[in-house]
């Protein structure tokens, strides 16, 4: 075959190169524009460089917000991914059950956000909310707008309740994948309920979950309208993460420039995390004792 | 160690069977010999995967018993049956190491460790994994694949028998024959019985000292490679082995003798007779196209035909030829005269079947 070399090839890709453009880097650009800039009005502006990175970063008040926002990604996450399994190998394979049961499970995964905030905002208040009522019924003092522990607490039982659903949908495709062929030999082999998930059922679903947890990872780590309607990021500052932190900068104190820093962090932070996470998966699949290849 | 017997055995699933067309398994007797090599060959869909997951007990069949030598096993999960299978689809454990994988049936019995690391170091010396005993399963080839759970099935000393089920599927064809020499190979070293279902008459024919042939939920004969190409006992059995099938033709009966078609047929006397004694109105006779005899010129009970073409197929060739209106086939060697167009036939009494009902019937000379 003759390969025909013409460089007009190129405008090709000019429409991608254009959409691109448009939904990632000229927004992320102005970003990055404001953050190394001191804003005072549309005339006046000062180049200030790493500035504002440094002050961020030494911020005590979003450091706690940081380390908040991990200590609940990472609690939601050791939550949802087990739970999300659990439900996942009970859920019927077949028959009107399994479509009945995969309906009920999808329901959370519809309603918006700040919908679900709402609702558990209701749902947990002392005077007319079920479950606050029922709480206080049992004789605990259940309140989300005095005790942090509770807020907590609830913000993690809303997101569980909100997103294992997606975990359990992920893990019951994967599940549904494998072929029979895996059980019958596993039958054959003597296995034990426990081996057959140790070695068929959850190998055969570290891809779903890599792509489960990556997307939880993200969302929770990004997470806004739920706590923001529950509990206001209160009470005091218990539950304020780090999106919060960002919003009250940027749009109630008009701080283009340090938000605009922060912003560059908060996304670094999670493409790190990301990337940590997936490398690390990836590499626990390869073979060690194989050169290359494979 | 055991003898496989399947009594008055049939299989539905559907619930409420009606008619023998809902059963998969049609009702049928046979012994599987301890220490025999034995295939089980039919075109997909007739049953073979379904006889075979009743044997190892994946499937509870709806009517009849299975037996190991005298206890019935109906009832016994697979896992209680002693029995080992590998599937079309190489299965192993991805996570596992070849090591691991070929330890896995040993260690859910609890066998202590230097008994499995003996088991497994002599399996894996039979099926050549030595080399690959640290790598990760996932890793391998295919072929590799199919040996671990080939493997898997060896490693334990209480397996009674070993059911193959098509597990060259998905094997390289050069590959292939080696595979199959090494199941060969460890038939003949370990004595278990082997059951081995396949499509492919080459494969039934390499691996097995004995054929079951199943059509439609039967078995229509169980024999030897021999016996099945030379006397074969169903019409569909001469028509599945061979390369080309059995030329058949349908034959009726006439005041004084047999005609097929148009044409009369110059019989033996005791085939004709046996034609004449039977009541049946669908009668077929066949013949091997390599035992059809192809002349230039007329001869004794010979037909006159025209050829329609001939395949040169290197060390032998395919002569196509219209006979009383039926497609007919003949194999000859290379080095026989071939007549350009106008040809006569002759089909030699030692190698007519007669078929009533599309069963073999033995006719005395």
């Amino acid at each position: 075959m003759n390969k025909v070399y013409n460089n007009r090839a190129w405008f090709l890709i000019l429409p991608m190169l254009m959409l691109v453009a448009f939904s990632a880097i000229i927004p992320l650009m102005t970003v990055v524009n404001y953050s190394v800039q001191d804003v005072f009005d549309a005339n006046t502006r000062f180049f200030t460089g790493t500035e504002w990175f440094e002050v961020m970063l030494n911020d005590p008040a979003l450091q706690a917000a940081l380390l908040r926002q991990f200590a609940f990604s990472f609690t939601i996450l050791a939550i949802e991914v087990p739970l999300g399994i659990g439900i996942a190998l009970l859920m019927p394979k077949r028959g009107w059950q399994a479509s009945a049961v995969l309906i009920l499970i999808t329901l959370p995964l519809l309603i918006p956000w700040n919908v679900v905030g709402s609702i558990w905002q209701l749902f947990t208040r002392g005077d007319i909310g079920l479950m606050g009522v029922g709480i206080r019924e049992l004789g605990y003092a259940y309140n989300i707008t005095r005790n942090p522990a509770d807020a907590w607490a609830t913000i993690i039982l809303m997101d569980v309740w909100h997103w294992t659903p997606l975990i359990a949908l992920l893990c019951y495709s994967g599940l549904r994948s494998i072929p029979d062929a895996y059980y019958q030999a596993a039958r054959i082999d003597r296995a034990s309920k426990w081996a057959v998930f140790r070695y068929i059922q959850l190998p055969k679903l570290t891809n779903v979950l890599v792509i489960g947890v990556l997307l939880r990872f993200m969302h929770s780590f990004m997470i806004y309208a739920e706590p923001f309607v529950l509990t206001g990021g209160g009470p005091g500052s218990s539950t304020t993460f780090l999106s919060q932190s960002l919003t009250t900068m940027a749009i109630g104190q008009q701080d283009l420039g340090p938000s605009a820093a922060f912003s560059l962090i908060y996304f670094l932070i999670i493409l790190l995390v990301c990337w940590v996470f997936y490398t690390a998966i990836m590499n626990s699949q390869k073979d060690n004792t194989t050169q290359g290849g494979a | 160690m055991a003898q496989i017997t399947l009594k008055s055995l049939a299989h539905s699933y559907s619930p409420s069977p009606s008619g023998p067309e809902d059963y998969a398994i049609r009702e049928m007797e046979h012994v599987w010999h301890q220490g025999g090599a034995y295939a089980l060959l039919g075109p997909s869909g007739c049953g073979k995967s379904t006889l075979l997951n009743i044997i190892s007990g994946l499937l509870t069949p709806s009517d009849g018993q299975v037996l190991f030598d005298d206890r019935v096993v109906n009832e016994l999960a697979p896992e209680e049956r002693n029995i080992a299978q590998v599937f079309q689809f190489p299965v192993v454990y991805d996570t596992m190491t070849v090591y691991d994988n070929l330890a896995f049936p040993l260690r859910n019995v609890g066998t202590p460790a230097a008994k499995i690391r003996e088991r497994v170091a002599e399996v894996a010396d039979v099926l050549d994994l030595t080399s690959l005993l640290k790598r990760k399963a996932r890793n391998l080839t295919a072929d590799e694949k199919q040996k671990v759970s080939m493997g898997r099935g060896l490693v334990r000393d209480d397996v009674s028998a070993i059911l193959f089920d098509e597990p060259l599927t998905v094997i390289d064809p050069q590959l292939k024959w080696k595979l199959r020499r090494k199941l060969k190979e460890i038939h003949e070293r370990f004595n278990i019985t082997m059951i081995y279902v396949t499509h492919d008459q080459l494969e039934a024919s390499t691996f097995a000292d004995k054929i079951a042939v199943m059509y439609e939920g039967q078995v229509v004969q169980f024999g030897t490679p021999r016996e099945l190409f030379e006397t074969p006992a169903h019409t569909f059995v001469g028509y599945f082995i061979g390369s080309p099938g059995m030329n058949l033709m349908e034959v009726a009966r006439t005041e004084e003798g047999v005609r097929t078609g148009t044409v009369d047929l110059t019989l033996p006397p005791a085939l004709r007779n046996a034609i004449h004694r039977s009541r049946s109105r669908n009668i077929k006779l066949g013949i091997r196209p390599e035992f059809v005899e192809v002349l230039t010129e007329p001869g004794e009970a010979s037909y006159p035909v025209e050829i329609d073409n001939v395949q040169d197929l290197g060390t032998y060739r395919i002569v196509s030829f219209t006979f009383a209106g039926m497609p007919f086939r003949a194999r000859l060697g290379e080095d026989q005269p071939l007549p350009r167009r106008h040809a006569y036939v002759r089909f030699p009494e030692a190698w007519l079947n007669l078929y009533i009902d599309e069963f073999r019937v033995e006719v005395g000379q």
